[in-house]
């Protein structure tokens, strides 16, 4: 027996296709760019129909998100907040066990100064304290501290002489005289727009003087960031404030190596006297005046988390989010009482699972009937179906808590029904069973959907084969209905596991403590803790974990067989 | 094969009955018996009730009242899978994801058949309708005709004595439909198998079948045949629904004898019938003649005969026969088909011409 399947006559061959080379449009230009033309319009004017949400879900969703998951790596507070001292601290060596020079203090001491003016300090301590607990109450009592050592310098200044105590003549000395050193307030500039992130270009209408900057190096220094602190973002006129009392502490220092003798600039005078008074003055090593209001500003380890943490970019929130810790000695396994993330990891995943399941066993008899019944009868099981999405997630969730509490409906019915003991009511609300079952009920329209609309598009006469060739309903239905309603459950269970995993209310309301997933810690993280970087790098792994089952799903599976409708 | 006794019948509905709702029946009082090996069709219009007959023989509806007897054996309390009846669905049901072989080894497989012996059967039938080749494909992968075909090896598979086919050509093209037409013919006297056919083309019920059930309203109306349904249709649904058809209205004037009568049509002309279903003069009836049966040339038809005049309307060449449409005694679509012959002549629109038929031909039936 021939197929007698007829070909339809061959398309209408045009002429041009027996010609060699590039098939030609009428009018000779190539027919492939006379239709990419042709398109080109219909193209742009279906992107513009797509344009609003485009713009929209990238302005209010994808930015935001990439934004949140930068967070995760991103760390430059520590070298925006300590620019100096983390260059300084670079050539550290933390296993000698002793603590860094006295260069480094100094550098730490005008840092920290200009910090606590701009009110960031305690940003980094809060930042520097997820590593290593305690550091932030030492930066704050230390912030509070740092002006008590240029007060007394000032002190014994004035006793020297009353000139130091004046804004307008110290400004008057900073500015000197020749050439003004532009790279002194360039680099202030920079470090104070990113120490507030405030905008530090304009006119400043100070620059210390070449002479001065190399004479008085760190006064000047401490000078041109009070400076342009005070003057850009304060808005003040620098030369009628008072300067930092860090300036003070900037002289004492440069005085004590500086040779003034060969300087001439205004003040000079004044710079000479003092050089020679320098004795009334009481010193203190910088490395001392810490030790003094902290023991553990000594102590090697915060300098080491410190040195660890410099990098514009660090791994540590994301070891974090997988109990492993940062520390100047590499990479270790945090201590046995902090290891919560992996539990938690594992216990979303589990419980998306379970919760995948038991909507699959539950939706699966539903959505049959759905396909199966009349269209009337369908339609009213659709509406109780659909139902729970017109009640407020609250209000649900509220429900099973009322239902499954110690006190409530099903424990009453269970003590009456003489079931269970008074005196020993079951537990089934803040622990897993709460979350499990309070979820399974609200993510069941998503399998039922899915799985209704894949039943629907099964003609009936499938089973009426099955059994007309022998088989009984049972095989009829395993072996010819599942297998064609298996894209259907893999739909459903895409977005119940989905949705599964990173939901939060519901195990926030019923989960307790044994019940809640990795999205309340990240929301913990992100609303309490403040601790964002952790937060979205918990996000990130989430992500990466669901993106990763999804190409898994795909391989096995097939994307392709998924049915939404 | 027309008349078969109860006792030799393979399949019988006894006084069958069937209501969806309660209140109308469906198919009312069904009686049939078929002899093992006839090619039986169900021919009739939408809901006039085949297609419920057969879901009643596979076992998918309960009759709601009578009996259905399978080699003597009453089956309507044997759910569908234990019936052993093999069937073709409208839209053949192949289960799209298995290959072509796995549909076939299904009913195999239900049956604990080894396997062994299931490759051979699925080899067999896939070659009794040319489709060896395609053991491995996909139904997807498949034209309409080969699917079609891989449904007809799939009921047949595991040798069931009756088959039973739904319309199973009916999403299939002109040319292919009439090809298997002629296929599953074969097949079914090959095997030797009892075939129930349901369909709504009557050139496919008048090709394929030893017998066809014509169905009207629950009924059957006519079982017969081809010839004798087309030639000796007993009523006017029958004849109306059975290739074409020209009907004249009137009422009986004589009944002359058992194969004769004359009736008044209602524009006055009298002319010669034979009674099928009516008796007594003063009746309403239907007469009703073949197109191909009227004649135009006087010479061929009995001495006397009665004449009728009639108007030329439209004059269609269709090759191998003309066919005219006259108005005849106020019918304005009373259709003649002539051969083309190089005697015949060639009418004209407008023509008056008389026309006449033997009164053998004229069946004056039921109003």
């Amino acid at each position: 027996m021939t197929d007698t399947t007829q070909n339809g006559p061959m398309g209408g061959t045009p002429p041009e296709e027996k010609a060699s080379g590039p098939m030609l449009a009428a009018d000779g230009r190539p027919l492939k760019r006379s239709l990419n033309r042709a398109l080109r319009r219909q193209k742009l004017r279906a992107l513009a129909l797509i344009a609003p949400l485009l713009i929209f879900v990238l302005v209010t969703f994808i930015a935001p998100i990439a934004d949140m998951l930068f967070r995760s790596v991103e760390n430059d507070i520590v070298s925006n907040t300590l620019p100096s001292t983390t260059a300084e601290l670079k050539s550290w060596d933390h296993t000698t066990g002793q603590p860094p020079s006295e260069a480094v203090f100094e550098d730490f001491y005008f840092d920290m100064f200009a910090a606590s003016e701009a009110k960031q300090h305690t940003r980094l301590g809060t930042r520097l304290n997820y590593e290593d607990t305690g550091v932030s109450s030492m930066f704050r009592s230390s912030g509070r501290k740092l002006d008590d050592l240029g007060k007394d310098y000032l002190k014994a200044l004035k006793k020297i002489d009353k000139r130091w105590d004046d804004g307008a003549f110290v400004y008057s000395l900073m500015q000197g005289q020749g050439t003004p050193d532009t790279a002194v307030v360039d680099h202030s500039r920079t470090a104070i727009h990113k120490l507030t992130g405030a905008e530090t270009a304009g006119d400043l209408g100070f620059a210390p003087s070449e002479a001065v900057a190399k004479l008085l190096p760190d006064m000047t220094r401490a000078y041109t960031d009070f400076a342009v602190y005070t003057g850009l973002v304060d808005g003040k006129d620098v030369a009628k404030e008072d300067p930092w009392e860090s300036v003070y502490v900037g002289l004492v220092l440069d005085l004590q190596k500086a040779d003034v003798s060969g300087y001439d600039g205004p003040g000079a005078d004044l710079l000479k006297t003092t050089k020679a008074d320098l004795g009334q003055i009481p010193v203190e090593s910088l490395k001392d005046f810490f030790a003094k209001m902290d023991k553990k500003w000594i102590d090697p380890d915060i300098w080491a988390t410190i040195q660890t943490y410099s990098p514009k970019y660090t791994s540590g929130y994301f070891l974090n989010a997988i109990d492993l810790q940062l520390t100047p000695d590499g990479i270790k396994q945090r201590d046995e009482d902090q290891q919560i993330y992996i539990m938690l990891f594992k216990r979303t995943l589990f419980m998306s699972l379970v919760i995948t399941f038991s909507c699959i066993v539950l939706g699966y008899p539903v959505a049959w009937l759905l396909a199966n019944l009349p269209a009337a009868k369908a339609n009213l099981l659709m509406i109780l179906v659909l139902l729970p999405f017109w009640t407020s997630l609250l209000v649900r969730t509220s429900a099973w808590k009322i239902m499954l509490q110690q006190q409530g409906v099903i424990n009453d019915v269970l003590v009456w029904l003489g079931m269970v003991d008074d005196g020993h009511r079951l537990v089934m609300i803040n622990n897993q069973f709460g979350t499990i079952v309070a979820m399974t009920h609200i993510l069941l329209p998503f399998m039922i959907l899915p799985l209704y609309s894949v039943m629907q598009g099964i003609p009936p006469s499938y089973l009426r084969a099955a059994k007309s060739l022998g088989a009984t309903n049972w095989t009829a239905f395993w072996r010819v209905y599942f297998p064609q309603s298996v894209p259907g459950i893999g739909a459903g269970s895409i977005l119940v596991f989905i949705l599964a995993i990173g939901y939060y209310i519901t195990p926030e309301i019923v989960g307790g403590t044994t019940g809640t997933f990795i999205s309340n810690r990240i929301a913990y993280h992100i609303s309490s803790s403040l601790n964002w970087g952790l937060g979205a790098a918990l996000g990130a792994i989430l992500l990466v974990i669901v993106l990763l089952l999804y190409w898994a799903y795909d391989r096995i599976v097939g994307i392709d067989n998924v049915k939404l409708g | 094969m027309a008349a078969t006794s109860e006792s030799e019948a393979f399949v019988a509905f006894e006084r069958v009955q069937k209501s969806y709702d309660g209140e109308a029946l469906v198919v009312k009082d069904l009686n049939l018996s078929m002899p093992k090996g006839e090619f039986l069709t169900m021919l009739g219009p939408s809901g006039s009730g085949k297609t419920t007959c057969l879901m009643m023989l596979a076992g998918f509806e309960t009759a709601t009242h009578g009996e259905i007897k399978l080699d003597g054996v009453s089956i309507n309390n044997i759910p569908p899978h234990k019936r052993g009846i093999g069937m073709v669905f409208q839209n053949y049901a192949l289960f799209p994801h298995m290959t072509v072989a796995e549909n076939l080894s299904f009913p195999l497989e239900v049956r604990k058949m080894g396997k062994s012996d299931r490759e051979a059967k699925i080899k067999r039938a896939l070659d009794m309708v040319q489709m060896g080749a395609f053991a491995g494909r996909r139904p997807t992968q498949l034209s309409g005709g080969q699917q079609q075909r891989i449904a007809l090896a799939r009921a047949l598979v595991f040798e069931p004595e009756l088959v039973l086919m739904d319309e199973p050509l009916g999403a299939l093209d002109k040319q292919l439909r009439e090809h298997m037409q002629f296929e599953i013919t074969r097949l079914a006297h090959d095997l030797g198998i009892t075939t129930v056919y349901v369909t709504h083309d009557q050139t496919e019920a008048l090709t394929m079948s030893d017998r066809v059930a014509v169905f009207n309203d629950g009924r059957i109306q006519q079982l017969a045949p081809p010839d004798i349904l087309y030639e000796e249709p007993e009523n006017s649904f029958v004849a109306q629904f059975i290739g074409e058809n020209n009907t004249l209205e009137g009422t009986v004037k004589e009944i002359t004898g058992p194969r004769s009568c004359t009736v008044q049509l209602d524009g006055g002309e009298i002319i010669a019938a034979r009674p099928v279903n009516v008796s007594e003069p003063g009746q309403r009836t239907r007469v009703s003649i073949r197109p191909e049966r009227v004649e135009m040339n006087k010479d061929r038809l009995q001495e006397g005969a009665h004449l009728l005049k009639a108007e030329v309307l439209e004059f269609i060449y269709m090759g191998d026969i003309f066919r005219t449409r006259l108005r005849v005694a106020g019918n304005n679509d009373f259709v003649v088909k002539t051969r083309n012959a190089p005697d015949q002549v060639r009418l004209k629109k407008g023509e008056t011409v008389e026309i006449g038929w033997l009164p053998d031909d004229c069946r004056a039936l039921d109003a």
